[in-house]
């Protein structure tokens, strides 16, 4: 039975492949890690959708995607920072004319241990306990203790934009433990006491033995939470009207002006099916695109 | 030894068609077959080794190219440091980190060098503990029905695949540690030598073994006759006789620890930060090489700095293990004697 479907399944496969290869439209998606569950997401959807399209997703970092854009090995470039000026010149070199496209937001949480009594950060404080000007949790009225810090390694989106947007572009402090995946940093500073960490706020989102720390956005302005009263759920507006200071949007580059079937892609995504997905794999959707929630908590 | 082995009969065979081939010229389609066989399988097996050293050759000449060329652009002084500002005095101050992506990247190799010292001496040291007891057990203790069961089980342990011993020193092993030293840093170079250590106490042991038991055995039923117990036997005559094969059992298994990457990315913490202290983090050149080469452009200076790295650990491992070579082939030569 089971064999039988999977033999139906494969001639059906093959007669697909050899059938639609002169009009199918093949899409390559490659670059950061932060978006690729949703780039995966988006494609599984889209080409359930429109089976004529087949989308091939792959991550690698926001680095590596830019890079494949500007060889031409990709048709769209996943980021979660901004084209960087020396890019857009050797893509120029390359003959290619980056078209950027916003898809989604992103908010970026500071976490610490359950344990920790320090209560909200400003973004001064939280620049200096990563560059290390800040080294003990005494400092900041916590307990008598090492601050244990936690990165991100440095080919990674949020690496870069947490140093320039957070850091001013100042280093990391020598002693930051670099870990892979903000998955990781989860469960390291869930383990340590003394550890905070930075990351996506879906990858923190209902962990309780993590601390999301509200964030202000200078000393004596009312810090902000990331996350909606009561921890359900990331708080859209502050991210919207840029009142919480840590969030950054995701970005769509194509190797040029887009048409045809990647238009109709890219379209898609921005539009309201699109940013639905973006909303159920965690991240913040576009502001305007989706109604906003009839009951406030749902 | 050698006299044993019915050696000179073999030849024999091996010479008689080739008299024959030349004694008679209508010889069978068959036997003319076999030797073109024979001819063929030889240059196969030469080829295969061969390819062995040509592909060393090859590795190389490609990581030298690319490594040296991180001269260019960059001042040999900043493979031990650099005049950087201090970010919280702004005072000038002398730093050897590794921090590629920075205003002013920082390619320090010390750091790296010394957190590959810091994981490969003390789990040579930790495995060299456990695998020479079990090399000697292996060899001189069990009985053969023990040994039997023990051995397939440690060529288990060499088997597992390390993101796994990794994975589980991540979950477990290393809270334990930290609750049992209370350290400032769970992920720690102790950590990583732990989990190292797995990997190569099977290397250590297997060599350690195959060193005993290369020991004649007149050497042992000597030591026996003269009155000593098994442990003065083990102590005084076989441990001295066979030094040079666990000394290179010893060097290959730090070589192995050297290269090991999965584990040392996943626990050490990979804070790249020249230290001495077992209980801080550490970045191994592997680990670099294994974070960063994956997303690096392709001829950057970032690029050709890693492979510098890369030069660097191959340099090392390459003549530890050359090291090993000659202290083995100088015990056989001894044995010999």
């Amino acid at each position: 039975m089971t064999l039988r479907k999977l033999l139906i399944a494969l001639v059906s496969l093959s007669l697909a492949t050899t059938c639609s290869d002169a009009k199918a439209e093949k899409i390559t998606v490659k670059g950061s890690d932060t978006m690729v569950i949703t780039a995966q997401k988006w494609a599984e959807v889209y080409q359930k959708e429109n089976s004529k399209t087949s989308i091939q997703v792959t991550g690698g970092g926001s680095g590596v995607g830019i890079a494949s854009l500007i060889n031409g090995t990709t048709d769209i470039a996943d980021a979660s920072r901004p084209i960087k000026k020396s890019e857009i010149d050797s893509a120029r070199a390359n003959g290619v004319y980056p078209f950027e496209v916003k898809s989604a937001l992103d908010g970026l949480a500071v976490v610490v241990n359950r344990s920790n009594p320090v209560k909200e950060l400003t973004v001064k404080v939280t620049a200096g306990i990563f560059t290390g000007a800040l080294n003990n949790w005494k400092e900041l009225g916590g307990p008598d203790h090492e601050i244990v810090r936690y990165c991100r390694e440095s080919s990674s989106g949020t690496y870069v934009f947490f140093k320039e947007d957070i850091m001013k572009n100042k280093d990391y402090a020598a002693d930051c433990q670099t870990l892979q995946g903000t998955a990781a940093i989860a469960e390291a500073v869930a383990k340590d006491p003394y550890g905070v960490g930075y990351g996506g706020i879906a990858y923190f989102e209902g962990r309780s033995d993590l601390k999301i720390l509200p964030i202000s956005p200078e000393k004596g302005k009312p810090a902000i939470n990331p996350m909606k009263p009561g921890g359900k759920g990331v708080n859209y507006e502050v991210i919207y009207d840029r009142s919480y200071p840590i969030s950054r949007y995701l970005y769509l580059y194509l190797a040029r002006k887009p048409s045809g079937e990647i238009k109709d892609y890219v379209d898609w995504i921005t539009g309201p099916q699109g940013q639905k997905i973006v909303e159920e794999t965690g991240y913040i959707p576009l502001p305007g695109v989706l109604p906003p929630p009839a009951k406030p908590g749902n | 030894m050698d006299k044993g082995i019915p050696l000179d009969n073999s030849l024999a065979h091996g010479r008689t068609p080739v008299v024959r081939l030349r004694a008679s010229e209508g010889l069978s389609a068959r036997r003319r077959r076999q030797v073109l066989l024979d001819w063929l399988a030889e240059k196969y097996f030469a080829a295969a080794g061969g390819l062995a050293i040509l592909f060393i050759l090859l590795i190389f000449i490609f990581l030298a190219r690319e490594g040296l060329q991180a001269f260019r652009t960059i001042d040999p002084m900043r493979f031990i440091g650099a005049m950087t500002e201090n970010v919280i005095t702004e005072q000038p101050e002398f730093t050897t980190t590794w921090q590629p992506v920075s205003e002013v990247p920082k390619y320090s190799l010390l750091p790296l060098m010394m957190g590959s010292a810091l994981i490969a001496i003390p789990a040579t040291l930790f495995s060299g503990l456990v695998g020479l007891a079990c090399g000697i057990f292996l060899s001189e203790i069990a009985s053969r029905r023990l040994r039997e069961i023990v051995k397939p089980g440690m060529e288990l342990m060499a088997g597992i695949p390390t993101v796994i011993i990794g994975f589980f020193i991540l979950v477990s092993v290393a809270s334990l540690v930290q609750d049992l030293f209370h350290t400032t840093r769970r992920l720690n170079a102790f950590v990583g030598a732990l989990g190292v250590s797995v990997v190569i106490i099977p290397t250590i042991a297997t060599l350690v073994e195959d060193a005993m038991r290369a020991i004649p055995r007149e050497i042992r039923e000597g030591a026996y006759a003269l009155g000593a117990t098994r442990w003065e036997t083990i102590r005084r005559v076989l441990i001295p006789s066979s030094m040079s094969g666990i000394a290179a059992a010893l060097i290959l298994g730090m070589g192995r620890a050297l290269g090991e990457t999965m584990i040392v990315l996943m626990v050490t913490g990979n804070a790249a930060v020249l230290t001495f202290n077992l209980f801080k983090s550490v970045r191994t050149m592997t680990a670099t090489l294994a974070a960063e080469l994956g997303e690096v452009a392709q001829g950057s200076e970032q690029y050709h700095a890693l492979f510098l790295v890369g030069l660097v650990l191959f340099v090392f491992t390459f003549f530890l293990n050359m090291a090993a070579e000659i202290v083995i082939s100088r015990m056989r030569r001894r044995l010999r004697l």
